[in-house]
């Protein structure tokens, strides 16, 4: 059963379309990670799906059409970086608080004190202000805040983008532990591709505005279809590796700006498109898209066709 | 020590008269608005018709009008009226103009018409905005309030407008939409407290200016009308005996001109306080330099630095430190990479470096030295051997670019400066360069400015400046950081390319200790302005001897980690730059701290051939190995 599942979401901003029709259901309590470059649409997807930008398309709770704003609380969004995303102003308690509605004084502080104990912050802290706290305490205030709203999914935007290594591990922890105890749905944008692997059950590669590749998410890593897959996961680093300075997946141009309408959009810079074998003819006339009913998608002309340098990892 | 007390009690001095005349003078206008009528009162409307336009005498400090009443009573009476009104004015001014300016910020349909309104007011003189609306709601008191108010009305708007806008898109106020609040508690909530110090202090310095448009209207016959008086209302009676009697003229004029200044200087104060106002603490003890001997040296090294450090005095009298202790040297051709987190003082040592700590930094060290110059005594020779072999490129591409000057000026440059080249040929070598950082149609490129680029691509073009010159040396600071994945490969392989080519030494840093192992030899950990660890890279990744780089590399995400683990996670945050503690930094968070850790500060020691570590307790002593249970949460 989904969860939550989204059809046809398309973004646009004046002229330029940020999310072209995506698509995609995330079971009930698993984490569906979404992995990109900037600019690819990752983030405007979770900012429409929270209502934060004006959107067209369907999404849907458990079947329940998420239009009306009592609706839309039972998604919230942690954002990237709680430096800006707790008002400063504000004590720990009454950001927690801003998530809680209907509750009189008393009970409203109590159930402060049980969401902070939940995040593991010591509910002392309530007075405090975001300030005064570390990045990663702050990162898991607003983390109460959101699971506040008693949200049925929740959507975490590069939450850990701007913490550092040793704090980061910390609020994934963190986020893992109130999944398995709240039967949290996820959706888990991230540009790291090895915190995504460790987070989610299914994975979105989105390039260009559309989801080029989805499956679960250790086959999409494994098991890469759609070269700029490929191509991202040839390019982490890895420690001691000197995996980056390999030939693998090489990207066959730098150019950033997407090819003029009509054909692939990736296809300047894939390394097995017309760029680098000049009879894929196909690639500069057809769209690609992804084979429907099969579990693991990419939409590439040439999905099937492995890379033998990619070495299936461990 | 005499001159450095006096100037500080010169100093106390001044702030006493900037901040407490303003605050005596507020007092003193408000104890006269509440108490002067019934103290004086009587002496202000008593009519003396056989006194009656008097000079200055003993019994009439400022005279009499024509009514034979005391000038100087009225004068102090009137301060009720003109301050009250002022007060009313800037309250009505101020509660149009923030309504105005938060519904034009807030509604996207609304901010186009209003902004419009909002701009061709604010081009007219307040004044003459006042006069034509003390016309338009009409004569007396509540008109000239009215008419004062609405005049300070797109002030406010454009202010609150402004700081708005600023604020509505700040992530907390969508925080509060994505919780299913409306706009209205938005505003009560977020938007207003967070705008609220400013406007409170633009309210002040009004009401200052509030005095002087409504004693203008008085004066003009267009405000208060009699019996009722103000200052302005007084200036207007006197001014035709300015000649005969001038204390009737003056004493308005006087109480106008103080009022007015007293709300300016108040309103100034206010915004003083509110911008310094945490508490300054005493100076604190400088830290003595450590005694313990540097590390011996190769000779013949490219960069030699030995226990450098870099001090900032902050705004409260304290001196904060970012890096309190870091030798390393840098063997010709050698990648060295330097890892830490934020704070931990990697990007400041890479500045002190090449010279770019900037006054009232202060960099302080045994030796630094380049190529065998002294950078800690440069000259222009220095200068020029700076300029001329070791580059630099920086996290922000954009920022390092200026966005006025095209990209060829910027790749011309050192070579023209440092190597006396002439442009011609220096634009055929920036042309060459720019072929060799990947830039297709460089020749299009060398005429464009930075923001005609991407993120990938001002990185490419900040390297290919580096190679201008003859660089020995590049520092790259997290050059990678603000690039995704793909293009964030691209860079590495460049540099690991153009390193070859040049023979170039590399110092790369990173907070991410992945990349800087595919890159570097050696690596160097930070951890609050120390170094921590230093190690060949294979040796610092197969066995970290600080507990500090264990959990780096523990803590560090990687591929085809098992799911049913948890993650080997710290909390805690570093120590900021402007602690100042005996024992070792990383103590409070350590899983392996004791007593000694806490009390006394452990050296930098040489544990194997090239691998140091400051810790009392190194991982790599036998039995010591980091289990995760000891640190996980």
């Amino acid at each position: 059963m989904a969860g939550l599942s989204v059809e046809n979401l398309t973004v646009r901003y004046g002229a330029v379309t940020a999310v072209r029709g995506v698509s995609f259901d995330v079971a009930d309590g698993s984490v569906l990670g979404l992995v990109g470059e900037s600019g690819s649409g990752k983030s405007t997807v979770a900012r429409a799906l929270v209502g934060l930008t004006p959107s067209a398309g369907t999404m849907r709770i458990n079947g329940a059409d998420l239009s009306s704003r009592q609706a839309r609380r039972r998604v919230q969004l942690v954002f990237q970086d709680s430096r800006s995303s707790l008002d400063p102003r504000f004590t720990v308690e009454q950001c927690v608080m801003e998530g809680l509605v209907g509750f009189r004084r008393r009970d409203a502080s109590a159930r402060v004190a049980e969401l902070l104990d939940l995040v593991s912050l010591d509910p002392a802290i309530a007075r405090s202000r975001p300030g005064n706290l570390s990045g990663g305490q702050r990162q898991r205030v607003a983390i109460a805040r959101a699971l506040a709203a008693r949200p049925d999914v929740l959507i975490a935007d590069e939450v850990t983008a701007s913490l550092d290594v040793s704090v980061q591990a910390v609020v994934l922890n963190l986020l893992r532990r109130l999944r398995a105890k709240l039967g949290l749905t996820m959706v888990f944008i991230s540009h790291n591709l090895a915190v995504v692997q460790y987070m989610c059950d299914e994975l979105a590669v989105m390039f260009n505005g559309r989801i080029v590749e989805f499956g679960p998410a250790d086959e999409v890593i494994e098991q890469a279809e759609h070269p700029y897959t490929r191509s991202l996961l040839a390019a982490i680093p890895e420690m001691g590796q000197r995996r980056l300075l390999s030939e693998s997946a090489v990207e066959a141009s730098t150019v950033t700006d997407p090819p003029p309408s009509g054909g692939c959009a990736y296809r300047l810079r894939c390394p097995i498109g017309p760029a680098a074998d000049p009879e894929r003819e196909i690639c500069r006339t057809l769209e690609p898209a992804a084979t429907a009913g099969r579990v693991h998608r990419a939409a590439c002309h040439f999905a099937r066709e492995r890379d033998e340098s990619i070495v299936p990892r461990a | 020590m005499t001159a450095a007390m006096t100037s500080s009690r010169g100093h106390r001095l001044g702030r006493a008269v900037s901040g407490g005349v303003p605050l005596v003078l507020v007092l003193l206008f408000v104890f006269l608005s509440v108490a002067a009528p019934s103290i004086w009162g009587n002496d202000a409307s008593a009519s003396n018709v056989a006194e009656a336009n008097q000079s200055i005498s003993a019994a009439h400090w400022m005279g009499t009008d024509d009514l034979g009443r005391d000038i100087l009573a009225r004068t102090v009476v009137a301060t009720r009226n003109s301050l009250v009104l002022a007060v009313l004015a800037t309250i009505v001014g101020g509660c149009v103009g923030i309504g105005l300016g938060l519904l034009s910020a807030m509604s996207r349909r609304l901010s186009r018409a209003l902004g419009a309104v909002i701009n061709v007011l604010i081009a007219f003189p307040a004044l003459l905005l006042a006069i034509f609306f003390a016309v338009l709601f009409g004569i007396g008191s509540v008109g000239s309030v009215l008419a004062v108010g609405a005049s300070f009305a797109p002030g406010f708007a454009r202010i609150t407008q402004t700081l708005t806008a600023s604020v509505v898109s700040k992530e907390y106020v969508e925080a509060s939409h994505v919780l299913g609040r409306g706009p209205l508690y938005r505003t009560f909530r977020h938007i207003l407290p967070n705008i609220a110090e400013p406007i409170i202090l633009y309210s002040t310095i009004h009401i200052g200016t509030a005095v002087l448009a409504l004693s203008g209207l008085s004066f003009l016959g267009l405000g208060v009308q009699p019996p009722v008086y103000d200052w302005g209302r007084l200036l207007n009676d006197g001014l035709t005996r300015i000649y005969v009697t001038p204390g009737v003229a003056i004493a308005p004029s006087v109480a106008i001109v103080l009022a007015g200044l007293t709300f300016n200087l108040a309103g100034e104060r206010l915004s003083d306080l509110i911008g310094g106002r945490r508490s300054a603490p005493p100076a604190r003890r400088r830290e003595s330099r450590p005694a313990e001997p540097s590390p011996s040296l190769a000779g013949g090294s490219l960069l030699d630095v030995r226990h450098l450090r870099v001090s900032y005095p902050a705004a409260d009298g304290r001196l904060t430190t970012p890096v309190r202790d870091v030798s390393f040297s840098l063997a010709p051709k050698e990648r060295v990479g330097i890892v830490g987190e934020s704070g931990s003082g990697k990007s400041m040592t890479a500045a002190a470096i090449a010279q770019l700590v900037e006054e009232p930094g202060h960099v302080e060290a045994e030796a630094l030295r380049f190529m065998d110059a002294d950078l800690l005594a440069p000259d222009r020779a220095t200068q020029h051997l700076l300029g001329r072999n070791m580059a630099m490129v920086f996290q922000d591409p954009g920022e390092a670019l200026n966005p006025a000057i095209k990209i060829g000026t910027h790749l011309i440059e050192p070579a023209v400066i440092h190597l006396d080249e002439k442009k011609q040929d220096a634009k055929r070598k920036a042309l060459d360069a720019l072929r060799a950082v990947a830039i297709t149609d460089p020749a299009r490129r060398y005429e464009q400015h930075q923001h005609e680029l991407s993120g990938g691509m001002k990185q490419r073009v900040g390297i290919a400046i580096g190679l201008m010159g003859e660089a020995r040396l590049l520092i790259a600071d997290e050059p990678t950081t603000a690039l995704d994945v793909t293009v964030q490969r691209q860079i590495l392989r460049l540099i690991d390319r153009l390193g070859e080519q040049t023979e170039a030494g590399l110092l790369f840093i990173s907070h991410d200790i992945a990349v800087v192992s595919e890159l570097c030899d050696r690596v160097i950990v930070m951890y609050a302005g120390f170094i921590v660890e230093e190690a060949k890279t294979g040796s610092l990744l197969a066995s970290p001897a600080h507990p500090y780089t264990s959990v780096l590399l523990a803590a560090s995400p990687r591929m085809g980690l098992d799911k049913s683990e948890p993650l080997m996670a710290i909390d805690g945050r570093m120590p900021g730059p402007d602690a100042d503690l005996p024992g070792c930094y990383f103590a409070a968070r350590c899983p392996h701290a004791d007593s000694t850790c806490l009390s006394s500060r452990p050296p930098l020691r040489v544990l194997a051939d090239g691998h140091r570590a400051a810790c009392w307790h190194p991982l790599t002593e036998p039995g010591n190995a980091p289990t995760p249970e000891g640190v996980t949460i």
